[in-house]
């Protein structure tokens, strides 16, 4: 059915890929560890190791799936994976199950008192992401409806509730990776890994099976036998055409080298050809292509392709190319026909193709986040989370959702072990806030040892009375308040009226041990301070941010439902010397009060300065109408800039409370005052070992200073304005070390950069911020958080300090073995936020995450997320530059990669010609990736790029999340006139590369900072006309900051698309139009990064062949 | 001729010498110790009392209209004397010979036409003083910068803003005025602005050097104009310094608004603290801020305090309540801890303040101390006001303050500016030195005396600001030696040169030159004791007296008094050796024995039972008031109101107070009206509500009249008593009245009159005697 299906979805690519990912996990979950699981499980649930698997659990299991739909939600996602297994197994399956089980069972009583809450259920989604839309339509209504019908009581929309119809519903679905699991015991066989390890292709159940087969990968295979696990869940043998869907799927070894025809250099024969096919190498199923692809017309390329494996790549390396002479379609290949023997990129794995499959495969059925180790959809994918016991990947995610067991293989592999973690993330709204729980007065309750947070993972004992810790095995009384029978399960009876104990994330309601000096932290303040030297008074700056301020001020972030914000707010400007304000409520006119002596920075007045807006409102108005007036004849150059912050600083001390500065700065500071600055940019230096220090604040001053600041949880944003060099490597020290954001508007023109400008104000003001915050990774026996790159200050080595952190900072944490893992027991995370909310409430915010542990290489490997390791490695790169000359920093990341790729090559992958190059399935991305970060501006440099620049960057690319650095480092390019005007869908994406582009279409390049409209030259008129209301090519100005507002479909959907993508963001995206052979076009081509960069960095073809090269050498 | 004449009337009874003095007093402000002086250094040094003279520079001279021409100056540069009635003149030559230096010097063009019948004011022997307007130089508006304590009561604050506010229109139409308020923080407000009240704010715990201070401020002038010239640049200058002094008749409403808005400071104190008081520092900032805009013009900086300095450099006391002020017994003791640092500190500043010429005022309502002994200089090296009092919600401040502004007999302010003293002496005399609210200048020259008494080593003294009954007291040296008599009828001359600003923003110059006769005090003792002035000669001890105790242990300073008082009288009594029976003193030295002894008791001498603050202010006022009000501070005047007659002056005596009197008395610090008992026993019973016993009424009222009057134009205003007999306030009168009758000698004296002192001290009987007995004795 589903390769049927999948032919006819309209939607493209969507089809094809049944998303690797999720049948990996779901296999593996099964394989790795048949019998190992369990005991994991069993730890979770049962109060002790040593119950097992008795029988019990799996009465329990058993029940679920009787019960029909019931496997409620909870229960469907996790719960669908063990049960699969427990019929097969016993053991095993209780484990994991008992946990579910019980649950389960119960839902339809405990789930009234959880809303939504713990078991989160996936109704719809799983319909949806099976395949075509109308089958989706169908499911969903299907699911609904039984929802509804069944017991599922409340939630009837997104399902929660609707639990316990899916049970039926998946199986309907079929497609969805879940659905066989939860489906149907039976049919579960698919990922049937355990009992059937080699017996791969089997009988994918109906759906499943079609979906699945395709991934097969030719490297892959190898490993299930050695494994015996088997990822046998890609049965090659679906007819290879499908592997289309599989995309993804093939995870295990996506050969992406996967010398297309050359079955010859892949062991695995038994899929071949076809699972060349599936391997996803992008062009995947070629037959499949067609239909999708309407952007690529991989046609004939696609064959070639895959077979044009970089197996041949080896030797001519050098050409390349050659073999997709067709391109055809391409409508309009660049110039330069390729060189008769060049390698095709089109052979080579594509990010395009995998950010397809995986959304397709995924995007439809919702994360249910009770299984270990599973590996989640790509970032790029639109998916839902239901939190049954491990946090959301929206909060933390791993590079590997496996670790190895010793550090030997961890290093042997060199794959870093890390996690990216954004604590305050913002979850669509279909998605639950964290709970609140409030332990009352003693806190809540904790291990006596590690000191670890109550979560699910924590066993209880001896009838309840007692909890041993996950985390570090130690037993700890329950106090009497909190103390709750057992059920036979050794399950707390409270289960599900306690998110601590049932949902991976949740907050728990700190007491005042937990706060400052032992007090209740006051609201917190928001200070805005602004530059009013003359730049910014001429360019209009000062006035347009007190114009904004006066709208702004009303939406301050405020909590839940209150009716006002309880933040308060002062206002300074600042040249040579500070001018604060009072701005009491009971005053007339605002008063100024003048501090010029910066040496020794105080703040002025005690009340009137940090008021409440509401009441000071008529005083404020008054106030922002007159500072543009009052400078507005200013002939004052200089600034300072350490003395602004001293200042905040100094005033949040005095109104003991935490809060942000808001700094709006313009210039270097010269002036005489502490944290002078002076202008030592000096390009030379790039290239040599001194280029470090270009990275260094030039003062340790602000170092210092930052200190003070994260001690007083004095968190600053700071947004330049420069029209020169000022240094952002040292300004940028405190915003960054406090948790704060730098937002730089290089030659800031009112006309062009308001909006953008104010669009990042209004969001900076009004996002999520928490303050005067602590995190601490915990971990389980093994491992340790050994390392950190972030926003942040750390003053011993686990604790991360940060003034303020908002829904947009991520901290990247960087484990390393102790000790031995066990596979059993799999490893913890435990994150915990300590943090001040927006109405001065202390809270904890906890997220929990298990991984799997293996033994076998092939399973790190295969669990493996791309774009986490990037992320991990760009900050990783990153930091050493300030350490290393930039060379250096270079050599290791590509020595690193190519490591990793040998290390897979050599243990996993199947014995072939060294010539092949091998890539592991979910890394196949890497090359293209890495290449990437090698060429980003701070590693390698173009002329037109400032220090500043580099500077900003930096500290910027520091603090992001994954989704962020992934299309940072491989921007996103949209061909706009493919765009379908009547849909809301986006255009599929094209690849990174001047000969994707067509002279006469219309592209659109987003990369998180920036959005390149670039224009062919022969577009048609009438397209011009509609988009940019010119009637020719040369009649588009090259200044437009936006699309012009005009009344037609093509205008609108462009339009609305531009909007989409700027709500994605955190930061407004810079708006450029770009013409076709215009000056410009040298800046968006920097951004083509699968092309060979001006400043030296290598296409992604000759950057594959060198990486192979490099792994040859490793291997040899 | 006029020489013989006058000597002539030198020589006659001693009772014109009375007249002589009170004229020369009218007519040139000066008074002298010795009227005729002994010529030779080794007499003068036996007279004991020094030669030397009480001058009061801005006298107020109704009959005096100034001239409007540049004065005629002594071509010798060491010497500059100004052409006076003392020279002799060549009509014929129109040459005139220095009477200084001897020097002959031509008239200058315009006095061409000169003659003896026509001739300039300046030669006309009733011209000893003149007074000339000088049209040189810019006229600078004069300047009012407040400085004003904002950690006051509400009630203090509430009164000293309305008090300011209403300043604000006594003030002249086109005066400059700032303000600075402080408290833990110091503020300067800007007062050009309209809109947003803008104001600099430092903190109140750190010292800034005025280059500091002028660079935050933004005075310092950009280094650009040189180049431009100058004429750019004074055009220039008001505008920068425009923003912190405003022409009070722009800014007057602003200033108002301002002031009305004032609050207290804001920083919380906690129990058991004093609040955190800047002023050293406000005092440093507003120093720094005139000192960058309008140096050498006249400027009153004028300081409001409600309290001790307590924080940043100045601070007088910590903030802990429970550490007391420093008293004199810590000081004694050496125990006060920052006494010396914050005098250092204010010194610093007052003397900056009076080198550019701008006087400081103290303003000081408390009930406790305020730290006035530390900040005492500021206003002594200025010429500066000091009033002190218990709050500013007072008459006593209201009415003091409304004085500053008060205006003389021809609609002036009684204020002048940036005075500079220059004494010239013939060359029989030089310059020991001068006590009064004046810093030296340093000029050296011939006339300087190597022996300094008071500020000396100089020839110019600089008084920041002056009124016209600031008067200083200067010291002379006869240098002529014993062998060098000076013939016949020779006479020395002084003459004192001062060039102020006028309050009407003029520059003037007013010259006095007095000549005196010189005297061998061998052959003509007579003389010179028949012209002796002791009114004069007390105040002039006393300000010496006064001048020592501010740097010596006060036991030695009386020490030092009472051998000067021997030797006096040794020198100048009538007696047989070891007779003190015999002992007589003639009539024009029978008083100085009384003063010295009131000195002795007076709190300029004595400090317990005062703070050291209340000292430094006595002592502040004692040293430049003129004679008639020193003198009332060393012998305080009590008149005594009774049925037995009109009003009459009394012994300031214990045996004067009598049940059937009402006195009144006047220390100059203090009006105290006393009932006696049996007075007090009738107003009680109301006699004076009734119609028959009107004449009580009017007996009762009288005192209170003349009280009023005296209360009306002294200043400061005086602390107004009102009590009776047993009356707790009573003290002030017990304190000061020469105790002849105390506890110990009560029966003694009979009970029929007075009222016992309880003291142990001595009375004035008995310091006689043993004056007498020591003045006789042959041993010393």
């Amino acid at each position: 059915m589903s390769v049927n299906q999948q032919a006819h979805t309209g939607p493209p690519y969507g089809q094809p890929q049944p998303g690797y990912q999720g049948y990996q996990q779901p296999a593996y979950g099964g394989q790795s560890l048949p019998g190992v699981p369990q005991a994991q499980y069993g730890a979770y649930n049962g109060p002790m190791p040593g119950y097992q698997q008795p029988v019990p659990p799996q009465g329990s299991l058993r029940a679920p799936p009787t019960s029909g739909a019931p496997p409620p939600a909870s229960g469907a996602s996790h719960p669908s994976g063990p049960l699969a297994y427990s019929q097969f197994e016993h053991g095993d399956v209780q484990n994991g199950i008992p946990a579910s089980a019980a649950p389960v069972q119960r839902p339809p009583a405990s789930q009234p008192f959880l809303p939504g809450s713990a078991p989160t259920p996936v109704i719809q989604q799983y319909g949806a992401p099976p395949a075509s839309v109308q089958q989706l339509r169908n499911h969903m209504a299907g699911m609904t409806i039984g929802s509804t019908a069944a017991s599922a009581p409340p939630p009837a929309g997104l399902g929660y509730a609707s639990v316990p119809p899916v049970s039926g519903s998946f199986s309907a679905t079929g497609s969805g990776l879940y659905t066989p699991y939860s489906a149907s015991q039976g049919p579960p066989l698919t990922s049937v890994s355990q009992g059937l390890p080699l017996a791969q292709p089997p009988l994918p159940a109906q759906t499943i099976s079609t979906q699945r087969p395709p991934t097969q990968v030719p490297g892959f295979t190898p490993p299930p036998p050695s494994t015996g696990v088997g990822p046998s869940s890609y049965p090659p043998t679906t007819g290879a055409p499908r592997p289309p869907a599989m995309p993804g799927p093939p995870l295990p070894g996506q050969t992406v080298a996967a010398p297309p025809s050359s079955q010859p250099n892949h062991v695995s024969s038994p899929p071949p050809p076809s699972t060349m096919a599936g391997l996803h190498p992008g062009p995947p199923m070629s037959g499949l292509h067609g239909p999708p692809p309407p952007t690529h017309p991989p046609q004939p390329g696609y064959p070639m392709q895959q077979n044009g494996s970089f197996g041949q790549m080896r030797g001519p390396q050098p050409n390349y190319g050659g073999a997709y002479p067709g391109a055809p379609n391409y409508g309009s290949p660049p110039g330069p026909p390729p060189p008769p023997k060049r390698l095709d990129p089109d052979s080579i794995p594509s990010p395009i193709q995998v950010i397809e499959d995986d959304r397709n495969n995924r995007g439809s059925e919702p994360f249910v986040t009770g299984v270990r180790g599973q590996v989640p959809p790509l970032v790029t994918t639109n998916f839902l989370v239901k939190d049954q016991g491990n946090a959301s990947p929206r909060y933390i995610r791993c590079t590997s959702y496996n670790i190895p067991c010793t550090s030997d293989m961890a290093k042997q592999s060199q794959v870093p072990l890390a996690a990216v973690i954004k604590p305050l993330a913002t979850l669509p709204p279909e998605e639950t806030l964290p709970y609140l729980v409030d332990h009352g007065e003693s806190g809540p309750v904790r291990c006596n040892r590690c000191k670890a947070y109550m979560c699910p993972f924590m066993q209880f004992i001896e009838g309840g009375r007692r909890f041993q810790c996950c985390f570090c095995s130690c037993v700890t009384e329950v106090p009497p308040h909190y103390f709750q029978h057992l059920d036979h399960t050794g399950k707390r009876v409270d289960f599900y009226d306690r998110p601590e104990l049932s949902l991976g994330s949740y907050e728990f309601l700190a007491t005042v041990d937990y706060c400052k000096n032992n007090k209740f932290p006051s609201p917190p303040a928001f200070i805005f301070m602004i530059d009013v030297s003359y730049n910014a008074v001429k360019s209009g700056l000062v006035r347009l941010i007190c114009e904004e301020l006066k709208s702004l001020l009303d939406y301050l972030p405020r909590e839940g439902n209150m009716e006002e914000s309880a933040i308060r707010v002062g206002f300074v400007t600042y040249n040579k010397v500070l001018h604060f304000y009072n701005v009491k409520s009971s005053l007339a006119q605002p008063q100024m009060m003048v501090v010029s002596d910066v040496a020794d920075m105080f703040v002025p007045l005690l009340d009137g300065f940090l008021v409440n807006v509401n009441e000071s409102r008529t005083v404020i108005a008054s106030l922002l109408d007159q500072i543009p007036e009052m400078f507005a004849d200013t002939r004052e150059t200089e600034t300072v800039f350490a003395p602004v912050i001293q200042a905040g600083l100094e005033a949040l001390k005095a109104a003991e409370c935490a809060g942000k500065l808001f700094i709006f700065h313009t210039s270097l500071p010269i002036a005489e005052a502490p944290g002078k600055l002076k202008n030592r940019d000096d390009r030379k230096l790039i290239n040599t070992d001194k280029e470090k220090t270009l990275f260094q604040p030039q003062t340790s001053f602000y170092n210092n200073l930052a200190k003070d600041c994260v001690a007083q949880g004095c968190c600053v944003d700071l947004f330049l304005f420069p029209n020169q060099y000022l240094d952002v490597a040292t300004l940028g020290v405190v915003p960054y070390q406090t948790g704060g954001s730098i937002y730089k508007y290089a030659y800031f023109q009112l006309e062009t950069d308001q909006y953008r400008f104010l669009n990042d104000l209004r969001r900076d003001v009004q996002k999520e911020v928490g303050f005067d915050a602590v995190m601490r990774v915990r971990t389980s026996t093994g491992i340790r958080a050994t390392d950190f790159f972030g926003a942040f200050y750390m003053s011993n080595t686990t604790d991360v300090e940060m003034a303020g952190l908002d829904c947009d900072k991520t901290i990247t944490v960087e484990f390393k073995h102790d000790d031995k893992l066990s596979e059993d027991s799999g490893a913890l995370l435990q994150c915990a936020l300590l943090y001040t909310s927006c109405a001065g409430q202390r809270r904890l915010r906890i997220h929990n995450l298990s991984l799997n542990c293996c033994t076998q290489l092939a399973d790190l490997y295969r669990n493996c997320e791309t774009d986490t390791l990037i992320n991990y490695l760009a900050k990783f790169a990153y930091r050493g530059v300030l350490s290393s000359p930039v060379k250096t920093v270079r050599d290791a990341l590509i020595n690193q990669c190519a490591q990793i790729l040998a290390c897979y090559r050599k243990n996993c992958a199947s014995p072939s010609s060294a010539g092949q190059l091998i890539l592991p399935e979910c890394m196949k991305l890497l090359p293209v990736y890495l290449n990437c970060v090698l060429k980003s501006d701070v590693l390698q440099p173009g002329p037109e790029v400032t220090t500043d620049d580099r500077a900003y960057i930096r500290q910027l690319v520091t603090s992001m999340d994954v989704a962020e650095t992934n299309v940072f480092f491989y921007p996103r390019l949209l061909p706009l006139t493919k765009a379908d005007v009547d849909s809301d869908s986006l255009p599929a994406a094209i690849r990174n590369s001047e000969e994707r582009l067509s002279k006469g279409d219309i592209y659109l390049l987003e990369n998180g900072l920036n959005i390149f409209v670039w224009v062919g030259v022969s577009v048609q008129q009438g397209l011009i006309q509609n988009l940019f209301g010119v009637s020719s090519f040369s009649q588009i100005s090259n200044a437009l900051s936006t699309l012009p507002v005009l009344e037609n479909p093509f205008s609108k959907k462009v339009r609305s698309i531009v909007d989409m993508l700027q709500g994605q963001r955190s930061r407004y995206m810079k708006l450029i139009v770009v013409k076709q052979e215009d000056k410009l076009e040298m800046l968006f081509k920097h951004f083509l990064v699968e092309d060979k960069s001006l400043t030296g960095g290598a296409s992604y073809v000759d950057f594959l062949c060198h990486m192979h090269k490099e792994i040859r050498q490793l291997l040899s | 001729m006029c020489l013989l004449l006058s000597f002539q009337s030198f020589c006659r009874a001693m009772a014109t010498y009375l007249e002589f003095i009170q004229q020369n007093e009218e007519r040139d402000g000066v008074r002298f110790s010795w009227n005729v002086w002994p010529s030779s250094r080794l007499e003068a040094t036996r007279m004991v009392v020094p030669l030397a003279c009480l001058l009061t520079p801005l006298k107020e001279r109704l009959d005096l209209p100034p001239v409007q021409y540049e004065p005629v100056l002594c071509s010798r540069p060491t010497c500059k004397a100004v052409l006076n009635p003392l020279c002799q003149v060549d009509y014929r030559a129109k040459l005139w010979a220095c009477n200084f230096c001897f020097q002959r010097n031509q008239f200058p063009p315009a006095y061409a036409g000169i003659s003896e019948v026509n001739q300039p004011a300046e030669l006309m022997p009733q011209f000893s003083t003149i007074e000339y307007i000088v049209q040189r130089g810019p006229q600078m508006p004069l300047i009012f910068l407040y400085v004003v304590d904002t950690c006051l009561e509400e009630e203090d604050l509430q009164a000293l803003k309305e008090s300011l506010q209403m300043s604000l229109s006594l003030l002249p139409h086109d005066a400059l005025v700032g303000l600075i308020t402080f408290g833990r923080m110091v503020q300067v407000h800007e007062l050009s602005c309209e809109g947003i009240s803008k104001s600099y704010v430092f903190r109140g715990t750190k010292d800034l050097t005025a280059k500091q201070i002028q660079d935050m401020l933004g005075l310092s002038r950009p280094a650009v104009p040189m180049q431009q010239g100058r004429s750019l640049q004074t055009p220039e200058q008001p505008v920068i310094s425009s923003r912190f002094l405003q022409p009070v008749h722009k800014i007057d409403m602003n200033l108002t608004d301002l002031l009305g808005e004032l609050q207290r400071d804001p920083w919380p104190v906690t129990q058991g603290k004093r609040p955190l008081r800047s002023t050293g520092v406000a005092l440093s900032i507003a120093v720094g801020l005139l000192e960058g805009t309008f140096p050498n013009t006249g400027a009153r900086i004028m300081l409001f305090t409600g309290g001790p300095p307590t924080q940043g450099p100045g601070m007088v006391v910590g903030d802990e309540l429970k550490t007391p002020i420093r008293s004199w017994h810590d000081i004694e003791k050496d125990n006060a801890r920052f006494m010396k640092k914050a005098t250092k500190h204010y010194e610093t500043l007052a003397n900056r303040s009076a080198a550019n010429g701008h006087c400081i005022d103290i303003y000081t309502c408390a009930l406790d101390q305020t730290g006035l002994l530390e900040m005492k200089c500021c206003a002594n090296l200025t010429g500066g006001h000091m009033v002190m009092g218990d709050s500013f919600n007072t008459s006593l401040f209201k009415q003091t303050f409304q004085r500053v502004f008060s205006k003389g007999y021809n609609g002036e302010f009684r204020m002048a500016f940036g005075a500079n003293l220059d004494v010239k002496t013939s060359r029989e005399l030089k310059i020991a030195g001068a006590i009064g609210p004046c810093i030296s200048l340093n000029a050296k020259g011939p006339c300087v005396s190597e022996n300094e008494l008071g500020i000396g080593g100089t020839s110019q003294w600089k008084i920041c600001s002056l009124d016209p009954s600031t008067t200083l007291a200067i010291y002379f040296e006869v240098v002529n030696q014993h062998n060098a008599p000076i013939p016949q009828g020779g006479r020395g001359a002084v003459q004192f040169v001062t060039q102020y600003q006028h309050s009407s923003t003029q520059r003037r110059i007013r010259v006095t030159t007095i000549a005196r006769n010189w005297a061998d005090a061998q052959t003509q003792l007579q003389h010179i004791e028949a012209a002796f002035d002791q009114e004069a000669a007390a105040v002039l001890m006393a300000r010496l007296g006064v001048y020592r105790a501010e740097s010596e242990e006060g036991p030695d300073v009386l020490r030092w008094l009472d051998r000067q008082l021997i030797r006096l009288c040794q020198k100048f009594g009538q007696y047989n050796k070891d007779d003190p029976i015999s002992f007589r003193l003639s009539e024009s030295f029978s008083l100085y024995p009384q003063f010295i002894f009131h000195l002795r008791r007076s709190p300029f001498l004595q400090v317990f039972n005062n703070s050291p603050d209340e000292s430094s202010y006595y002592r502040h006022h004692f040293a430049r008031q003129d004679l008639t009000q020193s003198l009332i501070m060393i012998q305080p005047i009590l008149y005594a109101y009774s049925f037995h007659g009109p009003p009459e002056p009394v012994l300031l005596d214990s045996s004067s107070i009598l049940p059937d009197r009402i006195l009144l008395m006047d220390t100059f610090f203090q009006i105290v009206i006393y009932l006696g008992e049996t007075i007090a026993q009738w107003q009680k019973a109301g006699y004076q509500d009734m119609p028959e016993y009107e004449n009580f009424k009017h007996l009762l009222q009288a005192p209170l009249d003349d009280a009023q009057e005296i209360l009306q134009t002294r200043f400061p205003m005086p602390r107004y008593v009102h009590t009776e007999h047993g009356g707790s306030q009573a003290r002030f009168l017990l304190s000061k009245v020469n105790p002849s009758q105390t506890h110990n000698n009560l029966y003694a004296w009979g009970q029929e009159s007075g009222a016992p002192i309880l003291t142990d001290d001595v009375s004035l009987q008995v310091f006689m005697d043993h004056l007498k007995k020591l003045a006789v004795s042959s041993a010393s």
